[in-house]
């Protein structure tokens, strides 16, 4: 087991969150898009970690985590203003900062 | 070491399967139980790799609070199936879709090439750094910094959170 196949799916799984983020409109799922690219970095770091036996990797992994956990309560959060003025979550009926 | 391979290539399907329906299901709900079979997929690779502190918090962490709360914001705010997927082909997402193979291309091929000098795996050096014991010690003195500024991080989010979703007085 190489520490080539564990990159190999993180690359992939990044790739998919990528094609979420550009391809889906609905805001709640490219933000479900983004929690996957984060996880992919993850899992980098996680098979970094081990195959070097540092602990700095798994350490970033949970200041990730904490960041990650940030970003969803504050990312829903605007979701959830957004949809109190706007009834939607449609990302190109959400305009308001375009200019 | 072929069990390790049949585990290893099973999870590692499991996952690409699972993100794939995550991004093209049309309810966000389904998209987002997708998300979690994803996550537990993740939380067993990390064990694959000795890593059972963040296996564990992975677990706590995304399964049990994140999604938790994306589904709570996804029944709050009563979503349907989208009418369609995504719209027409524009140019500009070919484009896009063109410079993401690209991205892909070259993390595969960094990877491939870019990690050969690394040692070998070494399981029980592996499993001395992902033991609960070894990392809180780590995280209580050479991380101890980082640690207490992300306490003042999630103090942050938390007002920020209420801040953003509660009721505006007009």
């Amino acid at each position: 087991m190489g520490i080539q196949l564990y990159l190999y799916l993180s690359a992939i799984l990044f790739m998919i969150g990528v094609v979420g983020v550009i391809a889906r409109r609905n805001a709640i799922i490219v933000f479900m898009s983004i929690e996957l690219m984060l996880n992919s970095v993850n899992l980098t770091l996680v098979a970094f970690s081990a195959f070097l036996g540092d602990v700095t990797g798994q350490m970033l992994v949970f200041f990730v985590m904490t960041v990650a956990a940030a970003e969803a309560a504050i990312g829903l959060a605007i979701i959830i203003s957004l949809f109190r003025n706007k009834q939607t979550v449609n990302l190109d009926e959400i305009n308001i900062l375009k200019w | 070491m072929i069990l390790e391979s049949i585990v290893f290539y099973s999870l590692a399907v499991v996952s690409v399967g699972s993100a794939l329906l995550m991004v093209t299901r049309r309810n966000p709900v389904i998209a987002a139980l997708y998300l979690i079979l994803n996550f537990f997929c993740l939380a067993g690779l990390y064990l694959t790799l000795q890593a059972q502190f963040i296996a564990v918090i992975h677990i706590l962490v995304y399964a049990g609070a994140i999604m938790v709360l994306f589904l709570f914001v996804i029944m709050l705010l009563n979503l349907g199936d989208e009418r369609k997927l995504s719209d027409a082909i524009s140019p500009k997402k070919i484009i896009a879709g063109g410079l993401s193979l690209a991205l892909l291309l070259e993390l595969l091929y960094i990877f491939a090439t870019g990690t050969q000098g690394l040692p070998v795996y070494n399981a029980d050096q592996a499993l001395q750094v992902g033991t609960v014991e070894y990392i809180g010690k780590q995280l209580f003195t050479k991380f101890l910094f980082p640690f207490e500024v992300t306490s003042i991080l999630l103090l942050a989010a938390i007002i920020g959170a209420i801040l953003l979703a509660k009721k505006k007085p007009d």
